[in-house]
């Protein structure tokens, strides 16, 4: 695929606001999950928790946008000079020549559980469905709290969300539709997600460590990520992180128990290698899905081992920020290109024993090290698989 | 401006069961008459996932397969798109109303049909397809967005895609705030070559927000395209059926619209 170039990025998830924020926690090891005590839940379980989203306001003019993931769309775009940033493309594209293409699961739902609870039998009057719980509403308030004019939908495909979404921006700047667009995803904590994992016991009652051999199971993380994605133009700056390949499959298999084989996840990879034009060998280090639970990993160390060998370095970062769900893709794009920018192979926080079971050279530490490119996996219900190929051109 | 050719068409709605019987209706050639739709169960599917399949999944995959069989494709191999506005209206609900109770005590498997990506993971284990899959949801613009990111898929990647738009009403209350009037499926094979299964070209360029949509010229077919998000697309279809040259303007309300020239070929 022509690459495009990750020309601003914005993040907040629970270790920090901001890039420097976010790289201080992946280099120090720090985590963002507690035990939860979100809303009126009362799971034992940890989560990676935002307080200060309670305090967050949109714009006076939008106020029917308001939900926990807008709020959170919100505090990421002031993050990193990214509104700022938008603004000069719409400037230098036309507002109607940007597209607008973010992933989310969950949305506002946590409105619509809210409003629920007060329903009478009708929902109560400050309930707003578009603009809060429809899986669209994170497109629609960014739409017009960035004044993006170009083709926009929100791509749900459950924990790949995300990650997709950069296929779909891709896809249409190739195809002329768009000359830049923003990528992202966004997923707040609801309790749809909460007790619907704790249905399926994938909730650790711990904080997540993902590849350990006493992993048992996930910390749901909320957390938001947005990108500037741009053509490279003769001029450009070289040095920039960029998006070099993209792989999409499906599992085939069941809805929520990845293929035990990871042969899904295999296919992924393999595609997102070809669409980068690279071997595997040209990889530095592997932004694992790594969510902790027991068949997940397994299947995941079974695929990446089948593609990589043992030797490329690997990790998952969801110690640090909890599974973010359909923003995970998208952070943890964020986090690669990080990684590459400033040559850092994030470590496991939580994880203490790496599962004797698995092969491969997994980061149980943060470790500098000149990192050149980085795949990325997320996969997702449903048997949603993506892999994201991020590089640099040093 | 992207250009595609139309190899198969599904459709599944009130007195809408399947092209062939709808055409004439569509092409205004015959009366339309809404008798109720129930979308059949998917027999593709293994036992215990036919029954986990509800009305959503049903209706989805259900119109996916007839465009693809009119095709000749293997679905194995195809990629596609879904959107819905919605998702699983009836499974959001049950679960909604488990968790305003004290007990909160969510079925799995409500919660895995949950998420609006639910058709497509039940689309690869009836097809065994492994190829890759969209879900997206553009509100009230799902069909024309679902279009532009269809017919952009199968032209960059150089492959047939098939498109499938559903969407189906919400049980009270989230009724009376989203009122969709009756269920709705339409699925479109599009190849980015023609084909001698070629039924018809369209070209596709984004379209702006505002303008007047093209409507249907039957008051209940119009009826069905305002109350249903997937129905929108009702006027392409029409287009379709009457196989003559013609403009149709999917209009935006806030995602993307488009507007795309029907050309027989």
């Amino acid at each position: 695929m022509r690459n495009l170039i990750l020309s601003h990025m914005c993040i907040a998830s629970s270790v920090g606001f901001g890039q420097q924020a976010t790289l201080s926690a992946l280099a120090s090891g720090h985590s963002g999950l507690l035990p939860c005590h979100f809303e009126t839940v009362t799971l034992p379980t940890w989560t990676g928790e935002i307080e200060a989203l309670d305090t967050i306001r949109l714009p006076p003019s939008l106020e029917t946008f308001d939900c926990r993931n807008n709020k959170l769309a919100e505090l990421t775009i002031r993050q990193d000079g990214f509104d700022d940033a938008v603004r000069a493309a719409v400037e230098r594209y036309g507002a109607a020549r940007i597209g607008l293409f973010v992933g989310t699961s969950t949305s506002g739902i946590l409105q619509t559980e809210q409003a629920y609870r007060k329903r009478d039998p009708a929902l109560p009057a400050w309930f707003h469905y578009a603009e809060t719980h429809n899986t669209s509403s994170l497109a629609a308030y960014l739409r017009v709290r960035l004044g993006i004019a170009g083709p926009s939908f929100v791509v749900s495909c459950a924990c790949a969300s995300s990650a997709k979404a950069f296929g779909n921006a891709a896809r249409m700047i190739a195809a002329g539709l768009c000359d830049a667009a923003i990528v992202g995803g966004a997923d707040s904590l609801c309790l749809t997600t909460l007790y619907g994992f704790h249905s399926l016991n994938l909730n650790a009652p711990g904080p997540c460590r993902p590849f350990d051999v006493n992993r048992d199971g996930i910390s749901i993380g909320e957390a938001a990520g947005f990108v500037l994605l741009e053509p490279m133009r003769t001029g450009d700056r070289t040095d920039g992180v960029r998006l070099l390949g993209i792989g999409e499959s499906n599992d085939a298999h069941h809805m929520s128990s990845p293929h035990p084989e990871g042969v899904g996840a295999r296919l992924a990879m393999e595609r997102a290698l070809a669409s980068a034009g690279l071997r595997p060998a040209d990889i530095d280090y592997i932004n694992l899905h790594g969510t902790a639970t027991r068949v997940g990993d397994a299947a995941e160390d079974a695929a990446v081992n089948s593609v990589f060998g043992d030797a490329t370095a690997r990790g998952s970062t969801k110690g640090h920020t909890g599974h973010t769900l359909g923003a995970a893709g998208a952070v943890e794009a964020i986090i690669s290109a990080l990684a590459i920018e400033h040559g850092l192979l994030p470590g496991s926080p939580h994880t203490e024993m790496i599962d004797p079971a698995f092969r491969g050279r997994y980061q149980l530490t943060s470790e500098r090290a000149r990192v050149d490119r980085v795949l990325s996996n997320s996969f997702g219900f449903g048997g949603s698989n993506c892999s994201l190929v991020l590089g640099c051109s040093r | 401006m992207i250009r595609v050719f139309v190899e198969g068409i599904g459709i599944a709605g009130p007195g809408l069961d399947g092209w062939s019987a709808s055409r004439a209706t569509l092409a205004g050639l015959a009366p339309y008459e809404p008798a109720p739709f129930v979308p059949p169960p998917v027999v593709l599917l293994p036992p215990a996932e036919r029954r986990r399949a509800g009305t959503a999944i049903r209706l989805a995959i259900g119109a996916g397969l007839e465009a693809l069989i009119q095709a000749g494709r293997d679905p194995a191999g195809m990629a596609m798109v879904f959107a819905s506005s919605n998702g699983d209206s009836d499974t959001v609900h049950e679960i909604l109303c488990v968790l305003a109770t004290d007990r909160r005590e969510v079925s799995p498997t409500r919660f895995h049909n949950s998420v609006h990506n639910a058709p497509a993971g039940y689309w690869a284990v009836a097809t065994g397809s492994r190829e890759p899959s969209t879900s997206l949801c553009a509100f009230d613009d799902g069909f024309s967005a679902g279009l532009l990111d269809a017919a952009v898929q199968a032209t960059v990647d150089n492959r047939p895609v098939t498109l499938t738009a559903y969407d189906l009403p919400y049980p009270e209350p989230l009724h009376g705030v989203r009122p969709i009037e009756a269920l709705f499926a339409a699925a479109l094979v599009l190849t980015p070559e023609p084909t001698n299964r070629t039924i018809i070209a369209l070209s596709i360029a984004p379209g702006r927000s505002g303008g007047t949509a093209t409507a249907m010229t039957d008051s209940r077919l119009e009826r069905l395209r305002l109350g249903n998000p997937a129905a929108r697309g009702l006027p392409l279809l029409a287009a379709i059926a009457r196989g003559a040259p013609d403009t149709v303007h999917l209009t935006a309300s806030f995602g993307t619209g488009a507007e795309i020239a029907v050309e027989p070929c």
